[in-house]
């Protein structure tokens, strides 16, 4: 590989417009660095400038990485390149002599194209690392104990703001152990089943080959995936907002989790979540959620979630938390097929529904009955002690599907009982 | 079958084709890009639209080695790179101490001797070979978990393995690369970033019926036509798994085996697990929304034909 650009007048104008095109996707939000920017000029050195597809593909195949990048690359690429001219003064660029005269009307006006979709860079935006934390003042005896007792045990609906408050804090404490799972990697182990072969061969080399030690190893385990899907309708808005708090916890605390929230459509949170700084992920999640405390199609966004992000996100044996009253706009058109689809596309899919805090609850709303046949597990997530109990029972390995279920069923559908 | 790389995009569409490989110029382009700066190619697509193909068509038509690492959850280095012989390295130390010669420095050498070495496809594929560097295809990396992903970098990056006793093994000429991935989970970026990545789509009608033209050689002109026509319609559908390029090939030769010259509604129904693999998929289209569809294309052929 020549990792000069011989050809290439390095200063020239040609090599000016591909990083400036290089900044407008930058800007629009593709991961572009200078290396790519290099990677850039020699591919479009290597395929030449015989056609503009070819020049778009060559872009293309350096500058887009996920499938999702592709309409944004689209979009840039034609109002950058829109000159028709363009390619052909490009081409007498490649050329060791530089005709400056001919070219100096139409880079003016691709410079102000850049300029204009190239706004001004937001402050802080600069990658997670360089963000600054917000102070964390953590008192550890906040409350009294009595008083943090019946914090636990109060509705989320009824906390007044102050509690809500302490509530927030207590969430943002909680570390949750989680259910692992044997994988198909080894660790060393001192008391390990297998023999780990390779470490014993080293290990008696050092001694000179006289005694063999056996080194032992085991099966590493680790956590299965987690999806949250978490209802952001009319009627859970109390509550969506103290587990949107619960997610970021979750999602700050482990790898592998994926959030998402639902009213009349689905919207993957992930990213946002990601962000340590709680209040700066939520302003973001309010930027991008348009379905606020409306109404709720479920059927219609799990088919949705079932269609797009199943196949993404439910690989390795996932875990689905749902969380939703089960009240549904559209009186559970096409929920139970959903429901199945999703059942049997994860390892274990708990219901959480805050409507469990009535004792005298039962799931007999069309939407609720379609569900209820198809998921391992119902529980509630009304206050804080129900968090916490949620933290146990995914610590635990289900011992089989739908475990401890069938009151549920019962209730279900009560002309049977 | 000539062992040189392709000099142009169209030499490269070429080169594909020669292999019964019909693609597009994108791909093509990706693909000479790839060749000619040795850099991997990430391929991400839907399932059966052709992305190990092009690893076989590679091998086959540049005359290289063809290597293939599967990948799967938990895939480690003992199988994935290297893992050594313990059974003959035992022996060795046994023998060794039956001849007296026991000497710690000699024997250490002599144990982790390449000898001992067995070889999985990575590094296989770093060896010199007859003919030129070897295709190597990494297939559904999405399959693999971030740790494996992660060693992958060294290998990809610098075309370099390192083997604590032994060294750095490193290729005098770097493998045709060809990374495939069905998006089951998205891989790092860092790992795509030393890749030129494409997007396989599903073909378009035009170039649907050309693939099925070369590859289900001897097959009706009028009925491939139709097959295409209603894969192409179903793709339109509210389907769970939409039918790929090998489920269109599949049905081809179902129904050429069958000696099929007219596609009607019992016939669909009967085949149709050629085509969709999910129970609902099929129940949302067996009977008549295939009779539907049937219709449709029937009108469209007979529009174009006029």
């Amino acid at each position: 590989m020549n990792e000069t650009l011989p050809l290439l007048p390095t200063g020239g104008r040609f090599a000016r417009n591909v990083v400036h095109f290089a900044r407008a996707l930058r800007a629009a939000g593709l991961p572009v660095g200078p290396g790519r920017v290099l990677e850039a000029l020699r591919a479009i050195e290597t395929v030449g400038f015989e056609r503009r597809d070819d020049l778009y593909w060559t872009l293309h195949a350096v500058f887009v990485s996920r499938q999702d990048q592709r309409e944004i690359f689209d979009q840039c690429f034609h109002i950058f390149w829109r000159d028709p001219k363009l390619l052909e003064r490009m081409r007498h660029l490649l050329l060791p002599q530089v005709d400056i005269g001919g070219a100096e009307e139409g880079e003016e006006a691709s410079r102000r194209v850049a300029e204009a979709f190239a706004p001004e860079r937001e402050p802080g935006r600069g990658g997670d690392g360089d963000e600054p934390e917000a102070p964390e003042v953590e008192i550890d005896a906040f409350m009294t104990y009595s008083e943090r007792e019946l914090l636990q045990h109060k509705d989320f609906e009824q906390m007044s703001a102050e509690e809500l408050a302490a509530a927030r804090r207590e969430i943002r404490r909680m570390r949750l152990p989680f259910m692992q799972v044997p994988t198909r990697r080894f660790t060393p182990h001192p008391r390990g089943r297998r023999i780990d072969l390779r470490r014993t061969l080293r290990q008696s080399m050092r001694g000179g080959g006289a005694a063999i030690d056996l080194a032992r190893k085991k099966r590493l385990r680790r956590h299965p995936p987690l999806v949250i899907l978490c209802d952001i309708s009319g009627s859970m808005s109390r509550y969506s907002r103290m587990l949107l708090l619960f997610m970021h916890t979750l999602t700050n605390d482990r790898d592998r989790v994926h959030s998402f929230l639902f009213g009349t459509r689905l919207t993957n949170i992930t990213r946002h979540l990601r962000r340590r700084d709680i209040d700066i992920a939520l302003a973001r999640i309010t930027e991008t959620v348009e379905d606020w405390g409306g109404g709720t199609r479920i059927g219609h966004c799990l088919r949705q979630f079932n269609l797009e992000w199943s196949r993404r996100v439910l690989g390795q044996g996932a875990l689905v938390l749902l969380i939703t009253d089960g009240l549904d706009r559209e009186a559970g058109a096409g929920l139970e097929a959903e429901m199945e689809r999703l059942h049997k596309s994860c390892r274990r899919l708990i219901w959480l529904n805050p409507l469990l805090r009535f004792d005298a609850y039962a799931p007999i709303s069309a939407g609720a009955r379609a569900m209820v046949r198809h998921v391992d597990e119902l529980r509630t997530v009304h206050n804080l002690e129900s968090l916490r109990q949620l933290a146990e029972v995914l610590a635990r390995q289900g011992i089989r599907r739908a475990e401890g279920h069938d009151r549920w069923i019962a209730r279900a559908t009560p002309e049977a009982a | 079958m000539d062992d040189t790389l392709p000099a142009s995009i169209d030499d490269t569409l070429a080169l594909l084709r020669r292999g019964d490989y019909v693609a597009d110029r994108p791909l093509a382009t990706t693909l000479f890009l790839s060749l000619e700066l040795e850099r991997p190619l990430f391929l991400e697509g839907e399932a059966g639209v052709g992305k190990t193909e092009i690893a076989k068509v590679l091998s086959e038509t540049l005359g290289r080695r063809l290597i293939r690492l599967q990948c799967y959850e938990g895939l480690d280095v003992a199988s994935a790179v290297y893992e050594w012989n313990y059974q003959r390295q035992m022996l060795e130390i046994r023998l060794a101490e039956a001849a007296g010669e026991a000497n710690r420095e000699t024997l250490a050498r002599d144990i982790f001797d390449e000898r001992f070495l067995i070889r999985r496809p990575l590094l296989q594929a770093l060896e010199p070979h007859e003919g030129g560097p070897p295709v190597l295809l990494i297939d559904e990396l999405d399959r693999t978990d971030e740790p494996f992903e992660a060693f992958l970098l060294e290998v990809l990056s610098d075309y370099q393995i390192t083997i604590p006793e032994i060294g750095t093994i490193r290729a005098e000429q770097p493998p045709i690369v060809v990374i495939t991935s069905n998006r089951t989970r998205e891989i790092h970026d860092a790992l795509k970033r030393r890749c030129f990545y494409h997007w396989l789509d599903y073909p378009t009608a035009e170039r649907e019926l050309e693939i099925v033209r070369v590859r289900v050689p001897g097959i009706e002109e009028r009925l491939s036509r139709r097959i295409v026509a209603f894969v192409q319609a179903l793709r339109e559908r509210d389907l769970f798994k939409l039918p790929g390029v090998a489920e269109t090939l599949d049905w081809a030769r179902a129904l050429s085996t069958l000696d099929v010259l007219e596609i009607t509604p019992e016939i669909v129904n009967d085949t149709l697990g050629t085509l969709l693999k999910y129970q609902d998929d099929i129940a949302r289209i067996r009977g008549s929304e295939a009779a539907r569809i049937l219709e449709e294309i029937n009108l469209k052929l007979a529009q174009e034909q006029v």
